[in-house]
């Protein structure tokens, strides 16, 4: 393997390479919309109850609001985060981490690696953790967090959480200055492509639906849909009058959750939510989110007995 | 006589917490020692962002033998009650034990227990108790010191803290090992203690990246210099001191000068363990925004010091400090951070450019937008709130000196950056961007100017703004806020004051004294509070109109300030007896005419003759009072010279004519000194009166006519002040 990657793939692929060979199970990315890589339910439920878990995992994500249409170097509505969990939380995550830099070229004998104070909270999610943003000669390259709290549970264990984001890091280790300009795929290839060559008219695109063209009055009717089902699913008696069995519907439900979770982050983008309209939200959504921790950690992944 | 070595080695503590963390390290673990009975000559504590030290030098080997007396129930009373002091003493034994005890200590017995304790009956206030000598055997300094580490660590208070791992343990970040040593001339000593599983020892590691290895010590000393060799600096002054030593040198070998800043310097000695100061250059496309811009946001987001040039006030350049040495010498770091500077100043200049063309012609989308923002749902929007301190300024403009026309306009844009992207990204610039943008906007200077000072005063050490039209927006913002606030009855109550009404109203206090101004609060709050408010239409109350719910507050109000103005002025020596003794005269919504006669009075009252008047002026306050109760009449009017008998009465008839003379004239002047003065002059002549004239003289003619004069002192005395309020 090449000292330097040579393009944002081979970055993605030695992260693979580096979580694999130290016991993450690596999954894909979730296939729903969500906002950032903490919501796939790897993480979200998987923090939860008592059961050991390790998994890495790519996850596009989408932040509505952020859309520039593919013009300003450095922010996108739909961009990559690369997602670590692991529970319990192990001695020696710091170094763990640091490993990973090495795998993707940052040498840390050559560059200043600060781990500065930021505490997480997702008020959507109910969730909070302590840690850090991790800066690399003044550039945050990864959240570092060990959670406390998911869905207004403690987590017990606690699980260490790292979060990369992709496009970003990849930039500084490719020396790029505009997101657009970067190798997607090896520049020696054949078919040599730029993230401009895969994503600049999907930016553009998106960034036009998600302010201007998007239907608030369906976004919020799908929004109450999806609060309704949640709902509906989680009521639910525990047993499955056609088989028999014990099956509690946490991830159909948390799915729910999800969806309603990215229509707002849309409505929100559309200009149609007020600020005092917007902790109403995202009260609605956290609610949701409790609700399926409550379900999940009756669940045999949750950590019940079977 | 050892030495004690405690490190308590973590992850990353956060910056802003490490000073206080060490000092509670050393105060939790010194108090607990002393506690337990060990004495120390000395104690110093440290933090670097990996670790908590403490050092504590010349500990006694163990605790000395204590006795301690713990007195019990009565002998004859209830055997349960002398069962349950006996069990609390330590003894354990079957019932039928305590049985045979408590009759042999009837007897007199003494009984000896845990080596060289005694239990014993003895008599108190003629009852037969029980009483106890209890003796603690000495402890060894590692014995107490292991409980007392344990207990600081599973106690400490940090602002925030986590678990980690599977483990129940709370700390700042994950804790990885404990130094705990106990060191004397035979050598070093490790206390074991055991925290879920994270022994004690004697060794510790340096710098994450220079010098990972572990390695052991013996002793502070060692300590210190060990962790020097391995790439920490162990003390956090050390490290600031060495940081702006290198940044000042740096920056003057270019002719620049580092931008002081105590708080950034302190925030960014606790990022690193072996600070390394790399100077770095700013692009030219950016060294034409604004230097408060520039240092912002450096500051706020990279944590760099600004580099100014003393000759232009431009910032230049930037320091930032490294927690690292690289074989090139930082090159890689620095060209690193300069490129997230870039990243950062395109985005602000973006800002500032957009801005700039919002302002060039005239801010009105900001101001529209105000519309939108909410100031309070129960006072209106942003629009509705400017609407109002508008309207005030131009009310207050002609009291404090200012062009009420320039006063108007500078409240109207006053607030319009809060919509400007710039204060969005960075809202610690509000007001110094409104500046900024009102001069581009080509609003005359005073207006500008406003714009930023009308914030002010910020605090009890923020200057209070001079220029009249700043002088008359800051008080409207100020006195609309708290006017609104009283309305809807969200009054500071304890130590709760979310909207900072007590700063509010010191602003108002300090505004109006510091520039002398003759603004009547009473009308600012109240007749023209209705006006304002009466645009809000929003009932406040169910059965009460907004304007009525503002008058009935506006009493409450001006004792608000009242009260702030007595804490004020108790801090300039001014008794509170003296504030109350001119709050109760007319005009006290006048601020500077309140301060005026208070100082005029506490400085009368500190002569002789005004001290001692006070004495005469209450004694014919309490003579005439008396008869004034016992005759129901009022002894008002009517003292004639020519019914004096006496020289002294004579005399101060003279005296009296003559303060009245000067009191009127000085007092419609509001010359205070000169009418207090004149008061205090006829101290001598009332003395003498009292000295020589008995005031209830037999004739009837006599002592009404006494009494009227009486009347006429006391309405000289009051007429200044109310001087029954004055104390002693």
């Amino acid at each position: 393997m090449a000292d330097k990657p040579r393009s944002f793939q081979e970055i993605i692929l030695r992260l693979q390479t580096y979580w694999a060979s130290k016991g993450c199970a690596i999954l894909q990315p979730y296939d729903m919309e969500v906002g950032a890589g903490t919501f796939h339910p790897a993480t979200t439920l998987r923090a939860l109850g008592s059961k050991a878990w390790a998994a890495a995992y790519v996850q596009p994500s989408r932040r509505p609001t952020d859309g520039r249409y593919g013009e300003n170097p450095n922010r996108l509505q739909h961009y990559y985060q690369y997602q670590v969990l692991i529970k319990p939380s192990p001695p020696d995550l710091q170094e763990l981490y640091l490993g990973s830099l090495k795998a993707i070229g940052i040498d840390a004998s050559l560059h200043d690696i600060r781990f500065v104070e930021d505490d997480w909270e997702s008020p959507t999610l109910g969730a909070w953790g302590l840690g850090w943003e991790v800066w690399c000669d003044g550039m945050e390259v990864s959240q570092f967090t060990y959670f406390q709290q998911v869905g207004g549970y403690d987590c017990k264990p606690v699980s260490g959480e790292l979060t990369y984001g992709l496009e970003r890091l990849a930039m500084y280790i490719l020396g790029v200055d505009h997101v657009m300009d970067m190798s997607f795929n090896d520049p020696q290839s054949p078919s040599p492509l730029t993230y401009r060559d895969v994503f600049k008219q999907t930016e553009e695109e998106y960034a036009r639906w998600n302010f201007d063209v998007a239907d608030t009055d369906i976004l919020l009717q799908h929004f109450k849909d999806a609060e309704a089902e949640c709902q509906r699913i989680l009521e639910q008696p525990a047993e499955d009058p056609k088989t028999g069995k014990r099956i509690i519907m946490a991830h159909p439900a948390y799915d729910q959750c999800i969806k309603a979770s990215h229509l707002f982050n849309l409505l929100d983008a559309r200009g149609v939510i007020s600020v005092t309209e917007r902790q109403a939200y995202i009260g609605r959504v956290r609610a949701l989110a409790k609700q399926c921790a409550d379900a999940f950690v009756q669940t045999e992944a949750g950590g019940a007995a079977a | 006589m050892p030495d004690l070595l405690i490190e308590l080695f973590s992850e990353e503590i956060p910056a802003r917490m490490q000073t206080r963390a060490a000092d509670d390290l050393k105060k939790l673990v010194t108090d607990g020692l002393v506690e337990a009975g060990l004495t120390y000559a000395g104690a110093a504590a440290f933090s670097t962002p990996r670790r908590l030290a403490l050092s504590l030098d010349g500990l006694s080997a163990e605790s000395p033998k204590l006795k301690e007396e713990k007195k019990g129930p009565p002998i004859d009373g209830n055997p349960k009650a002398i069962m349950g002091y006996m069990r609390s003493l330590g003894m354990e034994a079957p019932d039928s034990w305590y049985a045979d005890k408590i009759d042999a200590l009837r007897t007199g017995e003494v009984i000896t227990f845990s080596e060289s304790s005694i239990l014993f009956v003895q008599e108190v206030k003629g009852k037969r108790v029980l009483m106890a000598t209890l003796e603690y055997l000495p402890r060894t300094a590692a014995d107490i010191i292991a409980e007392v580490l344990e207990k600081t660590i599973r106690n400490f208070p940090w602002p925030k803290s986590m678990r980690w791992g599977d483990g129940p343990l709370k700390w700042v970040r994950p804790l990885h090992s404990i130094i705990c040593i106990l060191s004397d001339d035979a050598g070093a000593q490790v206390v074991p203690v055991d925290i879920d599983g994270i022994a004690s020892g004697d060794r510790t590691r340096g710098h994450r990246f220079l010098a990972p290895d572990a390695f052991s010590v013996t002793g502070f000393d060692d300590y210190e210099a060990k962790l020097k060799r391995a790439n920490v600096i162990l003390r956090a002054d050390e490290r600031a001191e060495l940081i702006w030593h290198d940044a000042t040198n740096q920056a003057f070998a270019l002719g620049l000068e580092v931008v002081e800043d105590r708080g950034l310097l302190a925030e960014v000695a606790g990022l690193v363990e072996w600070p390394v100061v790399l100077l770095g250059q700013i692009a030219d496309d950016f060294l034409g925004l604004p230097p408060e811009l520039l240092q912002t946001s450096m500051k706020e987001h990279q944590k760099f010091f600004s580099v100014r040039n003393p000759k232009t006030s431009r910032i230049e350049r930037f320091v930032t400090v490294a927690n690292m040495e690289t074989a090139d010498h930082g090159a890689t770091i620095l060209a690193g951070n300069q490129k997230v500077l870039f990243a950062r100043l395109a985005d602000a200049k973006f800002f500032w450019e957009n801005d700039l063309r919002v302002a060039k012609a005239g801010m009105d989308p900001w101001l529209e937008s105000l519309s939108n923002v909410t100031f309070h749902n129960k006072l209106g929007s942003q629009k509705d709130r400017i609407d109002r301190i508008a309207a005030l300024a131009r009310e207050i403009a002609p009291a404090v000196g200012a062009d009420p026309d320039l006063a108007e306009q500078a409240a109207r844009v006053a607030k319009a950056d809060l919509s400007s992207e710039m204060v969005y990204e960075f809202p610690e610039l509000q007001g110094l961007m409104g500046r900024y943008y009102a001069t581009e906007a080509g609003l005359d200077a005073s207006v500008a100017a406003a714009c930023q000072e009308h914030y002010s005063p910020l605090g009890p050490s923020d200057d209070v703004p001079t220029a009249p039209v700043s002088v008359a927006v800051a008080l409207a913002d100020k006195i609309d806020t708290l006017t609104g606030f009283w309305a809807i009855d969200e009054k500071p109550t304890g130590s709760k004051d979310p909207f900072a009404l007590r700063r509010a109203a010191l602003g108002v206090i300090r505004l109006v004294l510091e520039n002398g101004n003759k603004v009547p609060l009473t009308a600012a709050i109240d007749g023209h509070g209705q006006q304002r408010f009466s645009v809000v239409g929003i009932p406040l109350h169910k059965d009460r109109s907004l304007t009525e719910t503002i008058s009935a507050n506006a009493f409450d109000l001006l004792s608000f300030f009242h009260d702030r103005l007595k804490v004020f002025l108790k801090d300039k020596g001014i008794r509170h007896d003296i504030i109350d003794a001119c709050i109760a005269m007319p005009g006290n919504d006048d601020l500077t005419l309140l301060v005026k006669r208070a100082e005029a009075l506490a400085a009368t009252l500190a002569t002789d003759d005004g001290e001692n008047l006070i004495q005469g002026f209450k004694r014919a306050n309490n003579i005439l009072t008396q008869a004034e109760e016992k005759d129901g009449v009022e002894y008002s009017y009517g003292a004639d010279i020519k019914f004096a008998e006496d020289d002294a009465e004579k005399a101060l008839f003279v005296a009296l004519d003559a303060a009245d003379a000067k009191i009127a004239p000085a007092m419609a002047a509001e010359d205070f000194s000169t009418a207090m003065a004149a008061m205090a002059a006829i101290r001598p002549a009332v003395d003498a009166f009292f000295t020589d004239v008995q005031v209830n003289a037999d004739s009837q003619v006599l002592r009404r006519n006494r009494l009227n004069l009486l009347s006429r002192i006391r309405n000289i005395c009051l007429s200044v002040a109310d001087l029954t309020k004055i104390e002693g």
